[in-house]
């Protein structure tokens, strides 16, 4: 178990110095840093190499953004398997509905109960 | 920068810019990558603990424990923004806050909470996918083009 955690620590540590590195060296904004994360889980996913790492690392590899791109190819892929092509439109949102619906539920309220600060 | 692109501008515009990018400022990257490691890393580990909890005490499978996994961390990024105290720990990690799931949290409920005043359709409605659109757009748009390799090379199952 305690390994796990260290696995966490450093794969998810790895993962936002590559987006650091992109911010610092690649010189990209905030924006393409994170689509171009996203876009890069995705494509590791396509190749089926995301899973192994989450067997690997856990929580190192589903926390970061990167994970979000495998989400969307994962639901697309196990809905074409499953009901054929369009599985591809019916299927992206669906392994990934927490973090989205979550993030918009909590986002409202909180814009509701919280003025902006500093 | 481009030659055909200094062409438009003139020769004192040309020196300052060069005299501007001597002086400016190096980036620390070494430090700032230490420091995305260390929360990015630490942020993980959080995750990797409510995953063990959602487990051992509410009954989840591996594979499953990831979605509340990730609602948590949203809520606990969401009040930590309203609160203000994630873009203080942002300016601190840069993409060590920004990069995990938190960071996508925290550019939707900044947007939401900024916007309020604009109003709750126009404002809160309309702005809290300022930032986060770009990555749920290029996310889906690569999807559906991975998808599609996926239904050319191993082809699709049951259905129509």
């Amino acid at each position: 178990m305690w390994l796990q955690f260290l696995w966490a620590f450093l794969v998810g540590g790895a993962i936002c110095v590559l987006g650091q590195l992109l911010l610092d060296v690649g010189k990209l904004t905030p924006a393409h840093t994170m689509s171009t994360l996203v876009v890069l889980g995705a494509i590791v996913d396509g190749l089926g190499w995301y899973d192994p790492l989450i067997r690997f690392a856990g929580a190192g590899a589903t926390v970061p953004i990167t994970s979000f791109g495998n989400s969307l190819v994962h639901g697309a892929i196990q809905e074409i398997d499953q009901n054929g092509w369009i599985g591809i439109v019916t299927g992206i949102f669906e392994v990934t509905s927490a973090g989205i619906s979550s993030a918009i539920i909590f986002s409202f309220l909180a814009a509701l109960l919280f003025k902006p600060k500093g | 920068m481009a030659n055909k692109q200094k062409k438009t501008v003139t020769p004192t515009m040309q020196q300052y810019q060069e005299l501007a990018k001597k002086n400016e400022p190096k980036r620390p990257v070494w430090s700032n990558c230490v420091k995305a490691f260390l929360v990015g890393g630490l942020i993980c580990v959080l995750g990797q603990a409510l995953m063990f909890m959602f487990q051992k005490y509410f009954g989840f499978t591996e594979k499953t424990a990831g979605n509340p996994t990730v609602a948590v961390l949203i809520l606990i990024a969401v009040i930590l923004t309203s609160l203000g105290w994630y873009d203080k720990l942002a300016q601190w990690a840069g993409a060590g806050s920004a990069v995990p799931v938190t960071g996508f949290a925290n550019s939707m409920s900044s947007a939401a909470i900024e916007h309020r005043s604009e109003g709750l359709v126009l404002g809160v409605g309309g702005n809290m996918f300022k930032l986060a659109g770009s990555v749920i757009v290029y996310g889906t748009v690569a999807a559906f083009f991975i998808g599609l390799l996926h239904i050319l090379f191993v082809g699709q199952g049951g259905g129509q």
